[in-house]
């Protein structure tokens, strides 16, 4: 983040301004991805009616950066009609986060007329098996591949975001020798994000621990590979006194059905819009508020944890496992991978999980007490 | 003194926060802020009224600023944002391009 969006952030956090959200414009999607943690069928999209008049709202609020994504944001008809809506009349600063594969050259155009500030296009492979057996459409690295080159000559900014899997692990490099080729940003994320309904099957897909370690120790990606793993400073009470992260304090998250999270990673439902004016739900909502009001030192575990400083704990994994003021176990893993020091939670989920294979005496009775033998 | 006019680019992305205007330049993602004088200078750039009108109506009406002083100034900060491609500026008045970030 740039030193003047921080000061701004700052600014925003005390005047209490949504200074950036999230609308899934649609659930809908024409990938399959196998990590994907949404239920793509359509139960009541917001009309293209009921989307102006929430970006009106949402501009009244002082919301600035407005990043529609989905589902795939190009199955929505409406979509230009929208961009023009939110780029034209409403000023806001608009992201797309797309799989690409509908963008051709004339789209590519049209997006570079309303001013688009970036566009994300989902890259997880350089090599086609591997890319479109994420995505489960054959032939969808070529024609997302195609979209990133038609974006690119408009002179758009664009930004290859890479998901880390087990599936596509030996891959990072390649996909970011393919974005230095191309002239675009590429980014790289070993979060999976559990399903909307809770189910957490997918997170199997996720790397595991050796992978992260080795991830963890690529120059290339973090820099000060000795900086990057150093094991944290004890954090300094302001710290303690800080809020975890941005969800509900400067940014939030709409869903195509008119719902609030604080984030989209954050699953827990503060109003819809279809209902409330979104400025209420922003200010007034009860589980807003409470997202609001946690600090570093209210979270009772992550507090006693050496990573406390330098986690990049996620409160909406945390409420996924069952308490927002709790640790985000992939966050701990990250840490662990890190430093070598495994987090706090870590270490209670290990005291409160006996080993699988016990070997102990058993206190059977005696059938006959009077003989005092064991079985 | 020849007049100036000045116009908003369409293509940047403003938001007011506080007082201040945060703009996002389409160029090359740069965020600017501007103190509020220059947010007023920026809400009345329409192409159509010529800076020393803007400087002299709605600057020196609210602020207790000398209006020559006042328009050297502002013609500094229009070239200076002109150069990043956030205002528009001509000897001419600028015709409509569907102007942006008047009341946000």
């Amino acid at each position: 983040m740039s030193g003047l969006l921080q000061e701004m952030t700052v600014k925003a956090l005390r005047l209490n301004i949504p200074l950036s959200v999230q609308l899934d414009l649609t659930y809908r999607c024409n990938e399959r991805c196998v990590h994907c943690y949404l239920d793509h069928n359509d139960k009541g999209e917001m009309t293209t009616a009921e989307i102006k008049h929430l970006l009106e709202e949402m501009a009244e609020a002082g919301v600035f950066i407005l990043t529609l994504s989905g589902g795939e944001i190009f199955l929505r008809k409406d979509l230009f009609e929208i961009l023009e809506y939110a780029r034209q009349r409403l000023t806001f600063c608009v992201k797309l986060k797309t799989n690409a594969i509908l963008i051709r050259e004339l789209e590519a155009a049209r997006i570079r007329e309303l001013g688009v500030e970036a566009i994300q296009i989902s890259i997880y492979s350089h090599r086609p098996e591997v890319h479109d057996g994420i995505t489960l459409v054959p032939g969808s690295l070529k024609r997302s591949l195609d979209a990133n080159r038609f974006l690119k000559s408009q002179g758009l900014r664009v930004i290859m975001a890479n998901v880390l899997m087990m599936q596509n692990l030996a891959d990072y490099d390649g996909v970011r020798a393919l974005a230095a080729e191309l002239g675009v940003e590429c980014t790289l994320d070993p979060t999976i994000t559990p399903m909307m309904d809770g189910d957490r099957s997918v997170l199997s897909l996720g790397v595991n621990q050796q992978a992260l370690r080795q991830v963890f120790r690529d120059s290339a990606l973090v820099g000060d590979v000795d900086e990057f793993c150093a094991i944290p400073a004890k954090p300094r009470d302001s710290e303690l006194d800080s809020t975890p992260c941005s969800a509900g304090h400067t940014t939030c998250y709409v869903s195509p059905y008119g719902d609030v999270f604080p984030c989209v990673q954050f699953p827990l439902p503060t109003g819809n819009v279809r209902r409330q004016r979104f400025i209420d739900i922003w200010r007034h909502s009860d589980q807003m508020n409470e997202v609001r009001s946690i600090r570093m030192k209210d979270l009772p575990t992550c507090t006693a944890c050496t990573h406390v400083g330098s986690c990049t704990r996620c409160p909406g994994l945390a409420f996924g496992e069952g308490n927002m003021r709790g640790p985000s176990s992939q966050d701990c893993e990250k840490s662990f991978a890190r430093t070598g020091i495994p987090s706090a939670n870590m270490l209670a989920k290990r005291r409160g999980n006996p080993n699988l294979v016990q070997i102990r005496t058993l206190a059977v009775p005696a059938p006959d007490s009077r003989s005092g033998a064991l079985l | 003194m020849s007049r100036l006019y000045v116009a908003r680019n369409p293509k940047v992305a403003t938001r007011r926060l506080g007082g201040e205007t945060m703009i996002m330049s389409g160029r090359d993602s740069t965020l600017f802020t501007l103190n509020p004088t220059a947010t007023i200078l920026w809400q009345s750039a329409d192409g159509k009224t010529p800076l020393d009108e803007i400087v002299e109506k709605r600057i020196c009406a609210e602020f207790e600023v000398e209006p020559v002083e006042a328009l050297e100034d502002a013609e500094t900060l229009a070239r200076e944002l002109a150069r990043h491609e956030i205002l528009q500026i001509s000897p001419e008045p600028i015709a409509d391009q569907n102007l942006s970030g008047e009341a946000r």
